[in-house]
């Protein structure tokens, strides 16, 4: 149901029954490690290219989220799927090894949000009794295909952000144990005129703010109404322009509430420069450690802000500044 | 070519652009060139070191000791790309290991791994000039205008 301007207000509240998060090498080493379901430790995933190695990272998260809701792939009815790959292979070959109705999605680094919210309108409007919504990023595929060849010696600078080698899938049902998805806000593209693709964080945090502020709006909540408020991949340097950019809007989120999918995947490691990025990011930390938060108790109510860059290398060579989105979808226990 | 090159921003874009660049953290400029003279010196000084050793113990000359000394320092960075170490020296080093002859046999060597399960032919070799081809392009192109400009000054009862 329609809510305010931009908004869906799942009446039903179909639940999020499963959810899994699969990574690589280096998200192995970071501080949320124990919170992936499956963790390689090979970054090609035993395929002979990145490609090939992100497109096993995202079968591996939709087999362990169907196989975690004690479901067979063919109870799925449909399954939406994102990632930064051209022409979005990554999800079509991974709908092409499972064989469910498939809805391609691109939204960026926001498709995980965008997929779980359109799998939650599918449930809620009865058009489906399971879905799962899934997106993978895979560092090296990202590097090769947005910015300069894996082992190519350029200096990034601080801003950078390092793309997140893992893909995050949940199981979206009218009924069952898990997390409730309760409503989502589709964002709308805010282009500030940011062209620098080493600085994504700043492109990308006025979506963010307008996405934030349109959910409170719509539904008609205050901030304190969620026990956390996370952004998909704004970074260190994104997330300090949102907090002051909200302040700034009169919107004041505590700082121990507030924080970003970016800043938590890695913690401190400076090999990151400003924080994670990528699809996989805001799929892998929501849907592994921020739901067994959840799950604990520690979390009743939160707001998942997965923030995209519209960009292509192409867009980028011909100086068009980088068009962004944000996609809020709200998880109460 | 773009023609939105020069776009005007709205006074809300440029508003907003003014406020995010006194958060974002700035390049270190300074560190930066320190870092890149000190180890662009280390690689020049040791060609030189190399230059001298073919001088004195293969009987090159000052002119004949350029091309093995650049063939030995072109094989110690295609290696270094290879086993993928040199991605992480460039990071800390910067434009000290892009300038000297060991960045451009870094981008040709990284480019021919990157693109190797394309294939050879339209992967390797497609791509192996991808970062490489406009230094060439750029450089053979300077170096004839510039040997043009010579003969012209020449002719002309120049130098």
């Amino acid at each position: 149901m329609i809510k305010g301007h931009q908004s869906w207000l799942f009446k039903s509240k179909p639940v999020l029954i499963s959810s899994s998060a699969v990574g690589g090498p280096f998200e192995a080493k970071g501080p949320l490690a124990d919170d992936f379901d499956v963790l390689h430790q090979d970054i090609w995933v035993g395929q002979d290219s990145f490609e090939k190695a992100e497109k096993k990272l995202l079968e591996d998260a939709c087999e362990t989220a169907i196989r975690k809701a004690k479901l067979k792939k063919e109870d799925i009815h449909f399954l939406l799927s994102g990632d930064l790959m051209n022409q979005i292979i990554s999800s079509s070959f991974t709908a092409r090894t499972l064989g469910v109705p498939y809805l391609g999605i691109f939204g960026a680094c926001s498709s995980a949000m965008e997929g779980l919210a359109l799998a939650s309108l599918l449930v809620d409007s009865q058009n489906a009794e399971y879905t799962l919504a899934a997106a993978s990023s895979h560092n090296l595929s990202a590097e090769k295909q947005y910015r300069y060849p894996t082992e190519y010696g350029a200096q990034k600078p601080p801003t950078a952000q390092w793309t997140v080698t893992g893909a995050g899938a949940a199981v979206v049902s009218k009924a069952g144990d898990g997390p409730y998805i309760t409503s989502a806000t589709i964002g709308r593209v805010v282009d500030m005129g940011l062209s620098d693709p080493f600085n994504m964080g700043a492109a990308m945090a006025p979506a963010a703010v307008a996405t934030i502020e349109a959910h409170f709006k719509d539904l008609a909540v205050e901030p304190d109404y969620y026990d956390l408020i996370a952004t998909g991949d704004l970074g260190k340097v994104g997330h300090r322009i949102a907090t002051d950019l909200l302040t700034e809007h009169g919107l004041k989120i505590p700082s121990d509430k507030f924080t970003d999918c970016g800043l938590l995947i890695y913690g401190d490691n400076k090999q990151v420069f400003a924080g994670g990025s990528g699809c996989g990011c805001s799929a892998t930390v929501t849907y592994g450690h921020l739901v067994n938060r959840m799950k604990k108790g520690e979390i009743n109510r939160m707001l998942i802000i997965a923030t995209g860059a519209l960009l292509s290398p192409m867009s980028y060579q011909q100086k068009e500044s980088i068009p962004c989105i944000a996609h809020a979808v709200s998880f109460e226990m | 070519m773009s023609s939105k090159k020069k776009k005007k921003l709205t006074p809300t874009q440029q508003k907003y652009q003014a406020f995010a660049k006194t958060r974002e953290p700035k390049r270190p400029v300074v560190t930066n060139a320190i870092k890149a003279f000190l180890v662009g010196g280390i690689i020049c000084t040791f060609g030189q070191g190399l230059q001298w050793f073919f001088i004195r113990y293969f009987n090159f000359t000052e002119v004949t000791a350029g091309n093995p000394t650049v063939a030995i320092l072109i094989i110690i960075s295609v290696l270094l790309t290879g086993f993928g170490v040199y991605d992480h020296i460039a990071q800390w080093a910067g434009a000290g290991t892009a300038v000297p002859v060991t960045g451009f046999a870094n981008t040709v060597a990284s480019a021919s791994i990157e693109h190797r399960s394309e294939g050879y032919v339209l992967g390797v070799g497609g791509n192996m000039f991808k970062l490489a081809g406009p230094v060439i392009a750029f450089g053979v192109f300077s170096g004839f205008a510039v040997a043009l400009t010579k003969i012209i000054i020449e002719k002309l009862g120049g130098i």
